[in-house]
């Protein structure tokens, strides 16, 4: 990439066009000066800490531990727990974000379904609800004896319903229910890109005799696929960095018996509650990497699965 | 020849028999796939529905069992100066509903609240089997209880003014920012442009720590400043979406009003803004529902001045106080998320087109 030479050669231009490049930058440099302050110093300031031995718990001189804090990380078997817990919601979570709001919008996107405005504003509706209200709307609903949840399956006739929140292994799923609510904004981006779909793939489908599945597969998922991928790629950084539910819900202990001691969560109290800055900033660095690895995985791998319309694939 | 002329003359009928099938068929299946939306609907709005019934509700109804889902009380009648209460009660002619008068361990005897002064009925089987009759009868008490004692007025005021001030901000960085990207020629825009777009990617947390010691040193802590000076400064989403929607506003017209002479300032203002707003909305609202919904960072900075508070750290407060009162909690729920509520209806349009700008354009 050649573009910061680019900007070197803005002195070199005619008067005029420098004149409009002057102040197009000014105009943008209000991002590039918060992003200074507020975004690039703190994380340099941030890798700095985590070379060293600040904590506000023992007064040590400071000193630099080199790669100490990234060490100790290796063999404290909390972290571990915490990165335990991550994957494990994020395997039911991301399939569910990604598959739940793709089949709401299937639906409304049907041609037989009635009062289609109403249902695609009622579904996004709850994406303005503060989470933190969601969270005991949800709450009451899973709680397990008042909540409408069990009393249902009770009646049902199934004999033990589950704990939700207070079963270690239930609790994955009910955050993932909890976090349902936020389904609106994807359910609306999948529904304008169904709709966006030409309508001449699905006529050459049925004419060459594709059933409901073939075409899904065939044209749908494929034409879908862009959207798709933005989804993945923002529901994979946002589930490395999940935590604000738990800490909601069980008012940052992590119960049941440390199950919601998500990765985010234990680095927060490293900060905030055993006040070890170093060793705090040392697990945000990791976290921050794991993120560019698996997103810069996914955008590499995406030239095999994504499709472009108007591009010419490769290979 | 001859059978392309057989092929014309078959085709209208059956494609009449086709719609004939198909206008039968359609009507069924539109009703089953809406009753599928709606049951889904359903599922997906009942802890809404839940919590403002329940919100209604008295205490006594919501730890007792067996009582309806909606507010009500148990129907009494009042005979001799003292209250009776009112039960089905199922006889060979039908279901009753009649007054306990005298409990009994295998007999029972009720008085008809029609006719009080008939001589009371005696009814075989044990009272405690039968269903009480309800009146509807929703209670704003709780409603009454949690303003005050969630101090609702300061905290919308906080709400509010946290989310009016941010976004204020928001819209005049993020409009100015998102003009020079989409209108100026720039050598390197493209990559700059990246930049922006990748700090979608970063975790908070890599920045936190830092930025929270310094908001110590310079005293920030226990104010509203770390929570609005930072939307003064454009960020990535909205940067799009509004770079986005000038792009599709036709170039010819900043040029004409150039060559009449006009500023940057002044095109942005009579030429784009005009022709943008639905986009400029979008980014507003979207903004303050974000800043409703903000809660990590009021905690960590505003966590020594609950006066200060906006509603959503207040609520997450008041409910581990309150855990144990569902009906004040639900009732706060309700107070928290009302006015985002009806802000969406009025505006549901600009919401969806800005999330179709941001989604799909990518």
């Amino acid at each position: 990439m050649n573009s910061f030479k680019e900007l070197l050669t803005i002195p070199r231009l005619k008067p005029i066009a420098r004149r409009e490049a002057l102040q197009g930058l000014a105009f943008i440099s209000i991002w590039f000066i918060g992003f200074f302050i507020f975004t690039l110093i703190p994380m340099l300031a941030t890798l700095a800490f985590s070379f060293s031995n600040i904590n506000l718990a023992q007064e040590e001189a400071l000193r630099f531990v080199g790669f100490g804090n990234y060490q100790k990380m290796l063999s404290d078997s909390s972290l571990r727990n915490a990165l335990g817990v991550t994957l494990k919601y994020a395997l039911i979570a991301l399939p569910v974000g990604l598959a739940v709001p793709f089949a709401v919008a299937v639906l409304l996107n049907n041609k037989h379904l009635r009062a289609k405005g109403f249902f695609r504003v009622m579904f996004y509706l709850p994406y303005v609800i503060p989470f933190v209200a969601g969270i005991f709307a949800w709450g009451g609903l899973l709680n397990p004896e008042q909540g409408w949840i069990n009393q249902t399956l009770e009646a049902l006739g199934v004999q033990n319903p589950p704990g939700w929140l207070n079963d270690p292994l239930w609790v994955y799923p009910s955050l993932v229910i909890l976090g349902l609510w936020g389904i609106g904004s994807a359910v609306i981006i999948y529904l304008a890109s169904l709709q966006g779909v030409p309508t001449e793939l699905y006529d050459a489908a049925k004419v060459d005799g594709a059933g409901w599945w073939a075409t899904m597969r065939n044209v749908t998922l494929p034409m879908m696929s862009p959207v798709i991928f933005y989804s993945l790629v923002l529901g994979i950084v946002g589930v490395f960095q999940y935590f604000l539910v738990p800490l909601v819900v069980t008012d940052g202990t992590g119960r049941p018996g440390g199950a919601t001691m998500f990765f985010n969560l234990y680095m927060y109290k490293t900060f905030f509650t055993f006040q070890n800055m170093s060793y705090g900033a040392a697990q945000a660095w990791v976290l921050f990497i794991l993120i560019l690895v698996v997103t810069i995985f996914l955008f590499w791998s995406s030239k095999y699965w994504v499709y472009y319309a108007g591009e010419t694939r490769e290979g | 020849m001859a059978t392309k002329q057989a092929n014309e003359t078959l085709a209208p009928t059956r494609t009449f028999s086709a719609r004939l099938a198909r206008g039968l068929r359609e009507p069924s299946r539109s009703f089953i796939i809406t009753f599928i939306v709606v049951v889904l609907l359903a599922f997906f709005l009942s802890p809404l529905l839940r919590i403002t019934l329940n919100s209604f509700k008295t205490p006594s109804q919501v730890a007792e069992l067996g009582t309806p889902l909606y507010p009500a009380k148990a129907r009494v009648v009042e005979y001799q100066g003292k209250e009776y209460e009112i039960y089905k009660v199922p006889f060979a002619e039908g279901v009753r509903e009649l007054a306990l008068y005298k409990k009994g361990r295998a007999t029972s005897e009720f008085i008809d609240p029609a006719n009080l002064d008939a001589p009371p009925i005696v009814w075989t089987g044990a009272w405690r089997s039968l269903d009480r009759a309800w009146e509807f009868a929703p209670t704003l008490t709780n409603y009454q209880q949690v303003w005050d004692l969630l101090d609702y007025p300061r905290l919308m005021f906080n709400t509010i003014a946290l989310a009016v001030i941010g976004t204020f901000g928001t819209l005049i960085s993020n409009i100015l920012v998102a003009y020079g990207f989409a209108r100026f020629r720039i050598p390197g825009k493209q990559l700059l442009f990246t930049i922006v777009i990748a700090t979608v990617f970063l975790p908070e947390a890599v920045t936190l720590i830092p930025t929270y010691t310094f908001y110590v040193k310079i005293g920030w802590i226990g104010t509203w400043l770390p929570l609005l000076v930072p939307a003064f400064f454009a960020n990535a989403f909205d940067i799009f979406l509004l770079r986005q929607f000038f792009l599709t506003i036709p170039r010819e017209m900043d040029e004409a009003a150039k060559v009449d002479g006009a500023g940057p300032f002044r095109i942005l203002r009579s030429v784009i803004l005009p022709q943008a707003w639905p986009a400029v909305i979008a980014v507003g609202i979207f903004h303050f529902v974000y800043a409703w919904n903000d809660y990590f960072a009021p905690l960590i900075y505003l966590s020594t001045r609950p006066d200060l508070q906006p509603i959503s750290v207040g609520l997450a407060r008041f409910n581990s106080i309150y855990g144990n009162k569902p009906e004040l909690t639900q009732a706060g729920t309700i107070l928290t998320l009302i006015i985002p509520v009806i802000i969406f209806i009025f505006m549901q349009k600009f919401f969806m087109q800005g999330v179709v700008i941001t989604g799909v354009d990518k």
